[in-house]
């Protein structure tokens, strides 16, 4: 048994919050490059420079990629043979307002929905909280704009509404969505589970390496045919019309009711941000 | 086209502006985004000034991150517009002339932009730190309890815009997907 102290995660979360939010990652550039270089409608072409141009600039400056830097969401996973010592909570929370106060990043918290007041240092963050098999901690930074998560759609389909009835609701979605989560987007699509379990699988699909495929070769073949369904709706970077719709589709399934087929469909901007470190 | 332009803008400057256009943006705008916008309606309501002089002006919706030592800005890429509608044609109707934002807008605003001669510019959604290349001054000039959606006087230089809606109405967000979609064969 490995004793770990929350307060350890402080100085990681810290260091995580600040540079995911200025250097973007590896597998979302590689999609980017990878649209421009198949873009031929100007307006989106052009954007898709913009796009690129900007994040080498942030990492050059030491700026944020995106003025919304987000709610923070933390994603810890705590190996079976650890004991996690402490108020894990408010450690990820003071590394959070750290991260947030000396980063010089945007603090888009507000203390109450209706209420509105900000609480000035970004906190509290969204502590998702998950085991895994060793004595290791795995800690996920994922700042989260909301340009793209106010475009996130949730549906009980019925059983007999089948693949077909997912598929209609993922391309209305981005439709609907069109240029306000700032294409091009990553469509995370859960499929399956309950009302708030299908939330949760179409957000932790954004977490995977950008077009990466699900280990299922059924739904992998069904990522496959949503990034092509909805690279046809024409969006485009920026919603100017183009094929640069969406950089991956990501799809999570879980067992579900005889009697439901919960789908969701969760969006990321194309400043998708997260960073994973082994403590 | 391709057009330099300086805020404020004449009803000339704003009409010429054809859906598609680029637009290099210099001079003075101003910020906004939906608790300023909520202000400004309770303002004009109560018979008061705006903060800033609305004829021919230009609102950028922007909230942006704080300003590190040695930066005039922190990274300012614009905000979604569509929780601005409900405000903004209060504010076209009193002359402001272009908005600056990112994705769709109501039928409403589209219609109030062509009533009064506006038009609305889209700048590049997160290019947060390419966008803060552009601003060489800012201010806070009001609601600074607001923090980062308090009202800023910018002055900016060859701000990069496209024209997605011009002032006769003609949408770039439908016509150019639908245009795409018509070209490769998915009409």
């Amino acid at each position: 048994m490995r004793i770990f102290s929350a307060d350890d995660l402080i100085g990681p979360i810290k260091r995580m919050c600040i540079e995911c939010n200025r250097v973007l990652p590896d597998d979302v550039r590689v999609r980017l490059q990878a649209l421009k270089e198949e873009e031929d409608s100007p307006a989106a072409l052009s954007a898709l420079e913009d796009i690129i141009h900007n994040y080498q600039l942030a990492e050059e400056s030491q700026m944020p990629i995106c003025q919304d830097t987000g709610m923070a969401l933390v994603f810890i996973w705590v190996g079976e043979d650890v004991f996690l010592q402490g108020d894990l909570e408010a450690a990820v929370n003071e590394g959070v307002r750290q991260g947030y106060t000396e980063g010089y990043l945007r603090k888009s918290i507000v203390s109450d929905p209706l209420r509105r007041v900000n609480t000035g240092d970004n906190t509290p963050a969204a502590v998702y909280l998950f085991r895994m098999p060793g004595d290791k901690v795995k800690v996920t930074v994922a700042p989260k704009g909301f340009g793209s998560e106010n475009m996130g759609r949730l549906k009980m389909l019925r059983p007999g509404d089948g693949v077909e009835g997912v598929k209609d609701f993922v391309v209305e979605s981005v439709k609907l969505a069109g240029p306000n989560p700032c294409p091009p987007i990553v469509v995370g699509v859960g499929i399956g589970g309950n009302f708030d379990k299908v939330a949760l699988a179409a957000k932790l699909s954004l977490l995977r390496e950008t077009g990466s495929h699900n280990p299922d070769p059924y739904y992998a073949d069904l990522e496959a045919e949503l990034y092509d369904l909805v690279s046809q709706t024409g969006v485009g970077a920026q919603g100017y019309g183009g094929r640069s719709t969406a950089l991956a589709v990501h799809v999570e399934a879980l067992p579900t009711h005889i009697a439901g087929l919960p789908v969701a469909v969760n969006i990321n901007c194309h400043a998708t941000r997260h960073m994973t470190e082994v403590l | 086209m391709e057009y330099h332009l300086t805020a404020p803008l004449s009803l000339e400057d704003s009409k010429k502006l054809r859906m598609g256009d680029r637009v290099y943006l210099s001079g003075t705008i101003y910020t906004g985004r939906d608790a300023a916008h909520k202000r400004f309606v309770e303002a004009l309501d109560r018979g008061e000034d705006l903060p800033f002089p609305v004829e021919g002006s230009v609102m950028f919706f922007v909230g942006p991150s704080p300003a590190a030592p040695g930066q005039v800005i922190g990274a300012c890429g614009p905000t979604s517009s569509y929780r601005m509608d409900a405000f903004s044609p209060r504010l076209l109707a009193l002359g402001q002339r272009a908005m600056i934002g990112k994705g769709k807008r109501s039928p409403e605003v589209i219609q109030a932009m062509q009533d009064h001669g506006a038009v609305y510019l889209a700048a590049v959604g997160g290019a947060g730190a390419l966008l803060a290349g552009c601003v060489k001054e800012a201010q806070v000039i009001a609601y600074e309890d607001l923090g980062a959606e308090a009202v800023r006087k910018l002055r900016v230089e060859n701000m990069p815009l496209l024209v997605v809606i011009d002032s006769e109405g003609n949408n770039l967000y439908e016509s150019g997907p639908a245009a795409w979609r018509a070209e490769n064969g998915y009409a």
